[in-house]
């Protein structure tokens, strides 16, 4: 039981260590906040958390596999608009809308894996393009922005469950971590994941299904990604195409990859660690608010911590002991 | 014509000798739009252009061909205009005649950061890259303030991305034919470049073989760096103005032209030939596609569909069973 133990910690230390980071960090927010302790605050916070969470799931499976998704961002925001169009008029209307928002996240995430796979292109020029594929039509779909959301739907998930005072936006991130990562990381499909990112060839030669395993991967990263557009809908009451939003949740998804513990080497990690990881990011950002300084430090602020973080890896470069270890 | 096929395949010129196809092809369909297509006029003006993405493509070409990529182009692009700039600001006469070399400079040792992060620290370039690239929009947005002491070019800015000294040909396209000559010299006729495919392909081996491949590496995101600065510099002097964000239209665009030009993404193995036909490719498909007055939506879907389609064509993987 020890020794399970300690294997679990050892291969969850990253995630350990940025769910502490977060825990300290965002309780350092609260006793600066002027209101504190309260459901507003938490529900804000949580509110634009989760999103981030969510894009940095999406993220984490494609990490996983040694590859990368650089088009979660621009899935994120097609849903948005397609969301701003189709989650409106009666719930069941609404709810029909859902499922086809997050039916085409898939399709998108399908379409990366089957370039990826039948077309044997690498994962990160791929989605590069497909990406901007992804961005034009977001863009035809709104092309200022605009819309509308089915407001009773909006307002319950996005507000706090009345008597608890519990953000619905937390239930609503660990309904996703339930039903679609750990059924995922426990089947042997997620095996097959992480033994392609320890060593694709020795995957291959022991037999993995290399092909099935990315195409449902990348399928996975699509549905993630459109989940996450949905929700910003109904956080924004509308729908925007813009690259610019697009660009930092990519970028912020990898960072937040990163934070939580997973290798981008691919073969290790976790999308928990993201969760945290991108819960941190974000506290980070509005740390600055509640210690009232300019808002125009936000951006070097944010970059030093980042790099910080990414350079304590540093730290084990200390306990290697053949330099043939440093190279790859 | 399959035999010719299976040779231009083997020697590895296969990507270069496909896009530059697709130009010409680019070229053909858009002169059935407007003949302006086929104009002296016409290219000159796009290859003046291309040099902006030519310059930003040389450094984004050498990270890559070592294993690694450098996503801090956009704002290394924007620190480099905006420190020229500014140093026209601060100094005055001095000031304008070192402002080029000082934003040149300071793209540099961003670059040297990046190096240092990835070469010693041995932080991934895509996460270390993205860290600095934060870090200079933020340095460059605290010192401006939002707003520059200066942010005019100067006059020498000016004229060397605007001006056509020599024969009528732009002294832009000319500076990207210097930078990229030394390019293709440092890659093919020197140790140096040796060492960068040789880490591109197999660090470790590289290693043992005696390269101080750390060394090469920090060498090549200083390089990369004061490219990117370089194009900043250019583009200021083009646009006759430094403004936050001028880079950010650079970084795909660049990594796309690389690839495009046959150029692996994973390292190793790549041309400075393909990657000016990529530069080509995408700056006349970006132009026809403006021309053409097709709606933002549609330049996007095309621009992403020909880019896969094109890869399809020449740029796919090995089976694992080879």
């Amino acid at each position: 039981m020890n020794a399970e133990w300690r294997y679990h910690l050892s291969e969850h230390k990253g995630a350990y260590a940025a769910a502490a980071m977060f825990v300290l960090v965002f309780a350092l927010y609260i006793g600066k906040h002027q209101t504190g302790w309260t459901v507003p605050v938490l529900t804000t916070a949580a509110n634009k958390g989760v999103l981030l969470a969510i894009v940095a799931m999406a993220q984490t499976l494609p990490v996983l596999t040694a590859g990368i998704d650089l088009s979660v961002g621009m899935v994120f925001v097609l849903a948005n608009c397609l969301a701003s169009h189709l989650v409106v008029g009666s719930a069941l209307q609404a709810g029909f809308g859902v499922v086809v928002v997050l039916a085409v996240g898939a399709l998108c995430g399908l379409i990366n894996g089957l370039i990826i796979v039948v077309g044997r292109l690498q994962p990160i020029i791929t989605t590069l393009a497909t990406g901007t594929v992804y961005f034009g039509l977001a863009l035809g779909l709104r092309p200022v922005p605009g819309g509308d959301v089915h407001a009773g739907l909006a307002d319950a998930l996005t507000g706090a469950l009345p008597g608890v005072g519990i953000p619905a936006m937390l239930i609503v991130l660990l309904a996703v971590v339930v039903v679609v990562w750990l059924p995922y990381r426990r089947s042997a499909l997620g095996r097959a994941a992480l033994a392609i990112g320890s060593s694709e060839p020795a995957a291959y030669m022991s037999g993995v299904a290399i092909g099935k395993t990315k195409i449902v991967t990348y399928t996975l990263a699509g549905l993630l990604a459109a989940i996450g557009g949905v929700l910003l809908t109904f956080v924004t009451y509308s729908g925007e195409a813009s690259s610019a939003i697009g660009g930092v949740y990519t970028l912020n998804s990898i960072a937040a990859v990163v934070i939580g513990g997973t290798s981008l080497a691919g073969g290790a990690g976790s999308a928990i660690g993201s969760v945290f990881g991108a819960m941190l990011l974000r506290t980070i950002g509005d740390l600055l608010f509640v210690f009232d300084m300019e808002p125009l430090w936000q951006p070097l602020f944010q970059g030093v911590i980042l790099l910080t973080a990414v350079s304590l890896g540093a730290l084990q470069l200390l306990k290697v002991s053949n330099r043939l270890d440093l190279f790859r | 014509m399959t035999e010719l096929a299976l040779r231009l395949r083997k020697s590895g010129h296969l990507p270069v000798v496909a896009a530059a196809g697709c130009t010409v092809l680019l070229l053909l369909v858009g002169s059935l739009y407007s003949r302006n297509f086929l104009s002296a006029d016409y290219l000159l003006l796009q290859l003046q252009i291309a040099s902006f993405l030519g310059v930003v493509a040389t450094g984004a070409m050498i990270v890559i061909l070592l294993g690694g990529i450098d996503l801090s182009v956009p704002w290394l692009v924007t620190v480099g205009g905006v420190m020229s700039a500014a140093a026209a600001g601060w100094w005055g006469a001095t000031g304008a005649a070192i402002a080029i070399p000082f934003g040149i400079a300071c793209g540099a040792l961003f670059g040297f950061v990046n190096g240092v992060g990835v070469a010693y620290l041995r932080v991934p370039s895509m996460i270390f890259t993205l860290g600095i690239n934060a870090v200079a929009q933020g340095l460059i947005v605290v010192q401006t303030g939002g707003f520059a002491p200066q942010d005019r070019s100067t006059p020498t800015m000016h004229l060397i991305a605007t001006g056509r000294s020599l024969l009528g040909i732009p002294n832009a396209l000319l500076v990207w034919a210097v930078i990229g000559a030394a390019t293709m010299f440092m890659l093919h006729r020197t140790v140096l470049g040796r060492a960068i495919y040789a880490v591109g392909n197999r660090e470790r081996a590289a290693y043992l073989s005696g390269v101080d491949t750390r060394r090469v590496t920090l060498l090549c995101f200083v390089i990369a760096g004061a490219c990117s600065a370089a194009a900043g510099v250019l583009l200021t002097g083009y646009s006759t103005k430094a403004y936050q964000a001028m880079g950010d239209a650079y970084l795909l665009p660049a990594i796309a032209a690389v690839v495009l030009g046959g150029t692996n993404i994973l390292g190793g193995r790549g041309s400075y030939l393909g990657t000016v036909v990529g530069v080509i490719l995408i700056t006349l498909l970006q132009s026809i596609l403006s021309v053409m007055q097709i709606p933002e939506m549609g330049r996007q879907v095309i621009y992403g569909v020909v880019i896969i389609t094109m890869l399809l064509v020449y740029g796919r993987g090995r089976r694992h069973a080879d």
